[in-house]
C-alpha cells in the first residue's frame, strides 16, 4: 500500500494505569504527532487499555545496536553487588 | 416521573425510536468502510465510530422495546421493519460515497451532536438523559478528528478540496431537516423530555463556518432542501441498506447469536 510509504510511523507507548509506566506496545502510521495519537486512542485502548498515551516519531528514536552487545551488556556480567538481587521484597509491593 | 413517562409515552416511544434509527442506520453505514478503509489504521477509527452509533442505538432501542405497545424486542424493532416504518433523517442514511463526503457527513453530524446530545443530557426523561450522557462524550471525540480530516482534506492537494467542496454541495440540502421538529417531539417540549431543535442551529452555524474557513471551504447556498424522514419517506438507497442488514433476521426469522 502507497500509504505505508507516504505516512510517518510512530511508536506508540501506553500506560494502563496511574503509577505505572508507560509501555510500548507497537507502532502505527500517521500524518502527524496529532494524528497519531487518536489512531493510537483507537488501535491500542479500545478496551480500556490505558489512561495515558505517548507518542514519538520512530525516526527520533536512536537505538542501541545488536553489534554493540558485546561492549554494553557483557561487562556487567560479572558485578553481581550491582544487583538488588540479594534483597527480599515485602509482599505488598507489586510492580518494582 | 411516572406521571410524566405515563401521560407522553406514546410519544416517547417514537422519539425514542426515531433516535434509534438515526444511529442505526448511520451506524449501518458506516461499517461499509470496515476492511476497505484507505489504510489500517482509519479503518479502525472508522470502524469505531460505527460503533459508537450501534452502541447507542442498542440503548435506544431497549427504551424502545420496553415502551412498545406491541411488545417488540430490539431485533423485531431493528430488524423486522419495513422502509416506511423507520423515521430517521435522510442524512444518516445516504451512500458513504468516497472519503471526502463520508468525513463531510461525519463532521456534519458531529457538530450537530456535540449540541444536541449536550442539550439532551439534561432530558427531564432519565434514560433519555442518561444515553445522551454517555454519547455526548464519543460524538466529542467524534467531532476533534472529523474537524481535522476537514481541515487536512479541504487544504490538502487541489483534488481533495474540490471533491471535500462536492462532498459539502452534495449534502447541504440533507442538513436543514437536522433542525425540523417532528410531532412527538413538540408534544414533548412542555415537559422537557425533547428539545428544540431549531434553537440549536446558530451553534451549529457558528461551528461549521469556523471550520470551513479555516479550510478554506465556501458554505454552499441554501438553494434546495429535502425531509420525510421522520415520516417514513426515504431516499432510494434505503431499502438496499435494510436488505443487506435485515438479511439474517429475515431469512432466519428469531436468529440469536
Amino acid at each position: 500500500m502507497s500509504q505505508e510509504n507516504v505516512l510517518p510511523l510512530f511508536e506508540i507507548f501506553v500506560r494502563s494505569k496511574r503509577g505505572l509506566d508507560h509501555k510500548h506496545v507497537g507502532s502505527l502510521h500517521a500524518e502527524n504527532h496529532e494524528q497519531a495519537l487518536e489512531y493510537a486512542r483507537d488501535v491500542y485502548t479500545r478496551r480500556s487499555e490505558g489512561v495515558s498515551i505517548w507518542v514519538v516519531k520512530s525516526s527520533d528514536i536512536t537505538a542501541s545496536q545488536e553489534e554493540d552487545a558485546s561492549s554494553f551488556y557483557d561487562p556487567s556480567d560479572d558485578k553481581p553487588y550491582r544487583h538488588a538481587m540479594h534483597y527480599t521484597l515485602p509482599e505488598q509491593i507489586k510492580n518494582m | 416521573m411516572g406521571d410524566v413517562i405515563s401521560n407522553n409515552q406514546t410519544a416517547i416511544q417514537t422519539f425514542v425510536l426515531a433516535e434509534a434509527d438515526d444511529a442505526l442506520i448511520y451506524g449501518q453505514r458506516l461499517t461499509e468502510w470496515s476492511y476497505s478503509a484507505p489504510y489500517l489504521e482509519e479503518d479502525l477509527a472508522l470502524s469505531n465510530v460505527a460503533l459508537d452509533y450501534l452502541g447507542r442505538a442498542n440503548n435506544y432501542y431497549e427504551y424502545a422495546s420496553e415502551l412498545d405497545p406491541a411488545g417488540r424486542t430490539v431485533d423485531q424493532l431493528a430488524m423486522l421493519r419495513d422502509s416506511r416504518e423507520f423515521t430517521n433523517l435522510l442524512i444518516h442514511e445516504l451512500p458513504i460515497g468516497d472519503f471526502a463526503f463520508t468525513m463531510a457527513r461525519q463532521f456534519i453530524l458531529d457538530s450537530f451532536y456535540i449540541e444536541y446530545l449536550d442539550v439532551m443530557q439534561h432530558s427531564t426523561d432519565q434514560q433519555i438523559a442518561a444515553i445522551s450522557a454517555k454519547s455526548v462524550k464519543e460524538a466529542q471525540y467524534h467531532v476533534r478528528r472529523s474537524r481535522e480530516w476537514i481541515l487536512r482534506l479541504g487544504d490538502g492537494t487541489e483534488e481533495s478540496h474540490v471533491r471535500l467542496q462536492n462532498a459539502l454541495n452534495e449534502l447541504w440540502g440533507y442538513t436543514p431537516e437536522l433542525f425540523l421538529q417532528s410531532s412527538a417531539e413538540t408534544e414533548l417540549l412542555a415537559s422537557k423530555v425533547s428539545v428544540d431543535r431549531s434553537q440549536l442551529k446558530p451553534a451549529w452555524d457558528k461551528r461549521v463556518d469556523a471550520v470551513l474557513e479555516e479550510a478554506s471551504l465556501s458554505r454552499p447556498e441554501v438553494s434546495w432542501q429535502v425531509s420525510g424522514g421522520r415520516d417514513g419517506i426515504h431516499t432510494e438507497t434505503h431499502g438496499f441498506l435494510l436488505a443487506e442488514m435485515q438479511h439474517l433476521q429475515r431469512a432466519y426469522p428469531g436468529l440469536k447469536w
